[in-house]
């Protein structure tokens, strides 16, 4: 895998070197960039406002999911209003709700796209929803950012992925667990659908073919999916039992999730005699497991609420005010909270609104301090370079952070052999 | 099994077992309070899930309050729990019955409709008024628990609990129906209303208290259902198709019927899921039942005594 040092920015700067240079970007007057020069599609965009889209589900099972981006979405928006804007031009909203189905998706996207001809969209969650708008998105020539980890093997000209593709956030953590937990024999555990079956694709590639050659004794001792919503683990936890893992590598998703940690406590798996890595358990989710009951695993993320530095407690903050002190943010309402900070970035080094122009300015973009740390697109396919880390849940349902990968992950949506 | 020794096997039996006689409980507490409504009144009750649902969001939101204002009960409210979502749930299925359910004995299929209705209303309003972020009863620390027998088995505490919980309801609702005046009278409601009727017993009164009771149980199984499941406000489709399979399978009318269908269901996905990987043992179990039923098509203990 390659990694780089280009451009680290350690963390604990002050916030002023990230808004000074925003705020003198921010203070740029529309006059300066008329309408016709940087609008050249026919976008929704005047002399003091453009109109952007977001699109997730208000409604409906993912709805408890999709929240936390929504929100995060908003507060971006708002802070870049405060400063300005983009372009001198204020950033309105038009909110779809996507209701939790794939047709829907497609049918608002279409609205948001051809009757609103908004300069952007920010939303989808679910691949499915992706994948859904991603034919309108390209046939329209429009912009998606999209915030949730997903399983890869797509890059779109029109999609801004700020999430983690699965590379970036299974291969460092397994090796993470090989080096520190002395994670020899592995049991993949998820749920039945595209980005668990993918995800733990790419985990058993290489704990076969890289892990084994550093250890022979390396090998994958089960492998198993259930479907969306099963309840009833304790044949599972009983094989699990049986096998003796030396790390449980688990991709559960949604409900399933609860009655998994719940079960495994129950049976007497809990972090003193098993290690339990997962990339699918966020804050979120620990608000329904309670964290006592999974108190001691291990999660690999690239951002976690409880990170110590001056940015993300700000953002934290400014979260809480606005959304409730009662507020959890998980990895994927991080990511949501980039996407317009990218697309503001991006517009101002085009100095044009259009779609191609934006498009062409994306690699490279840099957030030196955004709340995960510093995060930079990708030279070519529009995902993030980014640090991945290692979390260890404790009772209050957050995570301590134990690691951070120490350079950026490049971004390899198409990984060779893993497919 | 080559590789594992002698004890390794044993503790695995074991501890399998406890998990299909766990899963047994599971299947029955779901079917217990369908088995009143469906199997006894004949009500297709597509809203049961609901009321489990009810039960669990019962349980959370009390332990809530108990670690919030009444710390000192801590580690029993559980017990308080229980009757509490009995009697919520009891007075929702009362109404229910009494404002919906009472209009619609003669018309089977919109009951059904009527009923699937009451299901996603229940659903907007766990939604709108308690939240759509799943929740979490905070448990006392014993019940989450294992027993640990020895190195290697390890017995849930939660489903010891689960094993009394069952027994204790199954032999209530037994001794309800074949006792009580009450259970008589649910009984002869719904084998002949009119005659019923005719012999001055208030039928209405009747199917509407046998109808909470059978919701105030399936309030006691969702309550108890938080410790090993999630609770949100579309947690009861996970329950619904199973609670009509094992109920259907075991042949409506009949309590010993649910048991060894109950039984029956567990040992079977025990036994898959074991020795298959998750989503393929959940393809045969089906697969099984379905050719259980092309051949005893009213289920396995149907009611003889019904013309």
């Amino acid at each position: 895998m390659k990694t780089t040092n280009r451009k680290r920015t350690p963390w604990g700067q002050s916030l002023k070197a990230l808004l000074l240079p925003t705020l003198m970007a921010g203070s740029l007057t529309a006059a300066e960039y008329p309408t016709a020069e940087v609008n050249t599609t026919g976008l929704a965009v005047t002399d003091d406002t453009v109109t952007v889209g977001q699109l997730h589900s208000i409604t409906g099972t993912m709805a408890i999911s999709e929240t936390g981006s929504v929100e995060a979405e908003r507060l971006a928006i708002e802070q870049i209003n405060a400063m300005g804007g983009v372009l001198g031009r204020q950033i309105k909203i038009v909110q779809e709700d996507g209701a939790s189905d794939w047709p829907t998706f497609a049918e608002k996207s279409k609205k948001l796209i051809i009757q609103d001809k908004v300069a952007c969209v920010f939303g989808c969650w679910t691949s499915a929803s992706r994948k859904a708008v991603l034919p309108i998105f390209e046939k329209e020539n429009n912009m998606l950012y999209y915030p949730t980890f997903y399983e890869g093997l797509e890059a779109s000209k029109n999609v801004v992925y700020t999430g983690q593709e699965a590379t970036q956030q299974i291969i460092w953590g397994l090796d993470w667990a090989y080096e520190n937990l002395g994670a020899r024999t592995f049991y993949l555990i998820g749920s039945d659908y595209i980005w668990p079956r993918t995800s733990n694709k790419i985990a058993r590639n290489h704990i076969e073919r890289y892990l084994a050659k550093k250890d022979p004794k390396c090998k994958v001792v089960g492998e198993e999916y259930y479907p969306l919503g099963h309840t009833n683990f304790r044949s599972l936890i009983n094989k699990v039992k049986l096998k003796k893992p030396d790390l449980i590598y688990s991709i559960v998703v949604g409900g399933s999730n609860v009655a998994w940690y719940k079960q495994l406590k129950a049976a007497g798996i809990t972090s003193k005699k098993y290690n339990l890595l997962t990339i699918s358990t966020t804050e979120d989710e620990l608000l329904g497991i309670g964290g006592e009951n999974a108190e001691g695993f291990y999660a690999c993320m690239k951002y976690f609420q409880s990170q110590e530095n001056p940015n993300n407690q700000a953002f934290v903050a400014a979260f809480k005010e606005k959304w409730g002190a009662d507020s959890v943010i998980g990895d994927v309402t991080q990511a949501a909270y980039l996407g317009p900070w990218i697309w503001k970035a991006a517009v101002e080094k085009a100095g044009s609104f259009d779609i191609d122009k934006i498009h062409a300015a994306h690699p490279d973009i840099e957030l030196p301090e955004a709340p995960e740390g510093y995060v930079r697109v990708h030279e070519s396919n529009q995902h993030l370079w980014s640090r991945a880390k290692i979390g260890k849940i404790m009772t209050d349902g957050q995570f301590e952070v134990i690691a951070i990968s120490e350079d950026l992950i490049e971004p390899d949506p198409f990984p060779e052999g893993y497919q | 099994m080559g590789g594992y020794t002698a004890q390794e096997i044993y503790s695995i039996v074991v501890m399998q077992s406890f998990s299909g006689v766990s899963l047994l409980c599971i299947y029955v507490l779901m079917g217990l309070g369908l088995y009143i409504i469906f199997g006894q009144m004949g009500v297709i009750n597509m809203a049961h899930a609901e009321f489990l649902v009810l039960g669990s969001y019962t349980m959370c939101l009390f332990s809530k309050f108990i670690t919030e204002s009444v710390p000192a009960l801590e580690n029993i409210y559980v017990f308080l729990a229980i009757p509490l979502s009995f009697g919520i749930a009891f007075g929702v299925g009362y109404l229910v019955e009494w404002f919906l359910i009472s209009r619609l004995y003669k018309r089977p299929l919109d009951t059904l409709l009527a009923t699937w209705g009451l299901s996603l209303i229940m659903q907007q309003c766990f939604r709108t008024f308690i939240g759509a972020r799943e929740m979490s009863a905070d448990l006392p620390e014993w019940l989450l628990g294992s027993w640990s027998v020895n190195d290697s088995i390890d017995i849930p505490i939660s489903g010891l609990i689960l094993l009394v919980l069952t027994i204790f309801l199954t032999g209530g609702l037994v001794l309800y129906t074949t006792k009580t005046r009450m259970g008589l009278r649910m009984r002869a409601t719904t084998q002949n209303r009119q005659m019923t009727g005719a012999l001055g017993i208030n039928t209405k009164m009747t199917d509407r208290v046998s109808f909470g009771i059978a919701c105030g149980i399936s309030g006691i199984a969702g309550a108890f259902f938080t410790t090993m499941a999630s609770t949100s406000p579309s947690a009861g489709t996970n329950y619904i198709v199973d609670s009509f399979l094992v109920l259907v399978v075991g042949g409506l009318g009949s309590l010993f019927g649910l048991f060894i269908s109950g039984a029956f269901l567990a040992l079977l996905s025990s036994i898959l899921e074991f020795f298959m990987t998750g989503s393929i043992a959940k393809v045969w179990l089906y697969l099984v039942i379905f050719v259980v039923l092309m051949k005893f098509t009213k289920g396995l203990f149907s009611d003889k005594v019904r013309s």
